[in-house]
């Protein structure tokens, strides 16, 4: 990586007037490449932009606006989109906006969790599988076999079977919350821990690897130290992916009513509600979706210009 | 080949019935009550008997023993007694003479807590539903993502690769229920009824096509599901076609078909189109499952009478054998197109021996 600059200026890619410049450049690291490399997709730049606004519209959002999501405006009921509700109002006057952006922070955090354990659980036994030869057997049949199960089906069994349990334990909200984000992160970290296998089976047999081993590192110094820097950027692609996935699931689930309660909405609960009303008020239907929708197409986007980032032999193309 | 096929046959048996095992006891232990959707006016000692009768009280290891003896004997038995006989069956559910009664009449089935009836009967009903929305919607994201994604990746960059791939990005992201209750808005709501582009927003199973008019409906009623699914898997295979078709069109010998003087054409739709449907015909093979997965919220959102729609439905209800057959329903499903992406790898590419 450190030697690309000279690489550049040997082959003759850059004009020759160039060349002395970026030879005398500082010595950069992977990140700021990373970043260049990034900064140049259209697409991934769009989408970081749109991510951040809407981090921002959930989180600033409903301290700028002041409305309570809850507050009751009979005489407004199906308003249409004005200047005092900018978003319309629902079936009892709520105001659509103060719903969409408290039901943000919820399937946003779903998001955001979910796509923590995903990646913690995947990396985990990625790790374990890849490092440990004695392992590697029964944790690959282990995800083989969880490839195997039919997610969506198995998700509404185990929400049906465990919401009241947990609601009990921990109070509704989260103990959904808790169910949620452990149900998605523990069907959907087979990807991870098989991407994460792959590179460190690579990686293992590098001499910088049997370098760290000859001077006697313990194998948890070399995973933390030398193999798992090494794997981070596949790591940080599927994070995006995860969650994309767990955003869309969430909403799928409350979707098929296995979600939130509705007085605890997120976007795709407010959805599902707003089904029935769709001849009277579309709007209801239309921001929670477009929302979902613009959320996952920018981390969508994010991953794509992350691969191309964080891939050396993309990079520069 | 053969033998690699019947290997992976032999080692998906222990694997469906180590999942068989999963999905039962997952299913099994919940608290749900088999006899809480009776009228509260049937006395306990009543209700006892029912929970009795349903085998309920018994040992766990028993009733799995149970219900795996009717999932892999019992029902496939009756399905190959149906298929052998060419009359239906008598009212006592016996077969008609000259038909072979490979079980006695009265042999027990996995019976559906709600309706009282075989739970094989009903998915029967509701497959071909299912079969139709997803087949046809499949068919028809092969046939949109295929083209967008060969025709992208040979003009690489260009307006229509842009085009194309801001079309699979937002058709990859946006969830299918919100597509399709958008499409609903539009086509159903807004649209006046009579005109020519109206189309109905929920779909008729018990509609029977036997003149041109009927067959119109079918078309409109059909439309919608399968273009929303479609959409979403055509956005899909065209990501994965245009990858695979990048990777083949810088290899060497593309370069040699042109240097031997071969027309653009042949270059690309004999040579690089062949070699880079491998990757993709395998992809297509693996999604199925997935795909019958997304079939479960389309069938929700345009009320389809499928097996996704039975398993909501059972789900909500408390209805433990649909929701256990179901599901392993589902699981076969996975087990099988995972054998047969690998099979047709080894098929399409004679660079990869199994033996």
């Amino acid at each position: 990586m450190t030697d690309r600059p000279q690489l550049a200026a040997v082959s003759g890619a850059t004009p020759a007037g160039a060349a002395p410049e970026i030879l005398s450049e500082a010595p950069r690291s992977q990140w700021a490449d990373a970043w260049d490399q990034f900064r140049h997709h259209r697409g991934a730049m769009a989408g970081l932009f749109c991510f951040v606004s809407i981090i921002l519209f959930v989180t600033v959002g409903p301290w700028l606006w002041g409305v309570d999501p809850g507050a009751l405006d009979t005489r407004n009921r199906f308003a249409a989109p004005s200047l005092a509700h900018p978003m319309g109002t629902m079936q009892l006057g709520q105001d659509v906006m103060a719903q969409v952006m408290f039901g943000g922070r919820i399937s946003l955090a779903v998001g955001l969790v979910a796509m923590a354990i995903t990646l913690l659980l995947g990396t985990l036994i990625g790790v374990l599988a890849g490092f440990f030869r004695s392992l590697d057997g029964i944790l690959m049949r282990l995800t083989d076999l969880f490839l195997a199960l039919p997610v969506l089906p198995l998700l509404l069994v185990i929400i049906m079977l465990f919401r009241e349990p947990l609601s009990q334990r921990f109070g509704t909200e989260a103990g959904i919350f808790i169910l949620m984000v452990s149900v998605i992160g523990i069907t959907s970290w087979m990807p991870v821990a098989r991407i994460v296998r792959g590179d460190i089976l690579a990686i293992k047999e590098r001499e910088f690897i049997l370098a760290a081993r000859s001077i006697g590192t313990p194998p948890r110094r070399l995973i933390l130290l030398h193999i798992l820097p090494n794997v981070l950027s596949p790591i940080m692609v599927s994070g995006t992916l995860a969650v994309a996935n767990a955003i869309i699931t969430e909403s799928a689930l409350s979707y098929l009513g296995l979600g939130f309660p509705s007085d605890f909405p997120t976007w795709g609960k407010i959805l599902i509600d707003a089904v029935q009303y769709t001849e009277r008020a579309p709007w209801m239907v239309i921001f929670p979706g477009v929302l979902i929708s613009l959320t996952v197409l920018s981390v969508n986007y994010m991953g794509d210009g992350m691969r191309d980032a964080l891939d050396p032999r993309i990079r520069g193309r | 080949m053969v033998t690699y096929i019947i290997r992976r046959l032999i080692l998906a048996v222990p694997a469906l019935i180590f999942i068989s095992f999963i999905i039962f006891m997952i299913v099994k232990l919940s608290p749900a009550d088999p006899t809480a959707n009776l009228p509260l006016t049937i006395p306990p000692e009543v209700r006892e008997q029912i929970r009795e009768s349903l085998g309920v009280n018994e040992p766990l290891v028993g009733q799995y023993l149970r219900w795996a003896r009717m999932m892999f004997i019992t029902e496939p038995l009756i399905m190959l007694e149906d298929a052998l006989c060419s009359a239906p069956r008598l009212p006592d559910r016996s077969m008609p003479d000259g038909c072979w009664q490979m079980v006695p009449p009265d042999t027990s089935r996995i019976i559906s807590y709600q309706t009282r009836s075989p739970v094989f009967d009903l998915i029967a009903i509701s497959l071909p539903q299912t079969l139709w929305v997803v087949g046809t919607s499949y068919i028809i994201g092969i046939l949109i993502g295929m083209p967008l994604g060969i025709v992208s990746a040979y003009k690489q960059y260009s307006l229509v690769d842009q085009g194309a791939t801001f079309f699979s990005m937002v058709g990859f992201s946006i969830p299918t229920f919100f597509t399709g209750t958008m499409a609903i808005i539009i086509f159903s709501v807004w649209t006046p009824t009579d005109a020519w582009w109206w189309l109905p927003s929920s779909y008729d199973t018990t509609h029977v096509v036997e003149d041109w008019d009927s067959f119109v409906f079918q078309l409109q009623q059909m439309v919608m599901p399968m273009m929303v699914l479609g959409l979403y898997n055509a956005a899909q295979i065209s990501r994965y076609m245009r990858a695979s078709m990048l990777d083949n069109l810088q290899q060497d010998y593309v370069r040699t078909a042109r240097a031997k003087g071969m027309g653009e054409g042949t270059v690309v739709l004999k040579h690089v189109l062949r070699n880079s449907l491998i990757p993709v015909v395998t992809v297509i093979a693996l999604n199925v499952p997935a795909v019958f997965g997304g079939a479960l919220i389309t069938e929700q959102v345009f009320r389809v009478n499928g097996i996704g729609y039975q398993l909501i439905q059972a789900i909500r209800g408390a209805d433990v054998p649909m929701v256990q057959t179901i599901s392993f329903i589902f699981a076969v499903l996975v087990v099988m197109f995972n054998l047969i992406a690998d099979v047709l790898y080894g098929i399409l590419d004679p660079r990869i021996r199994y033996d």
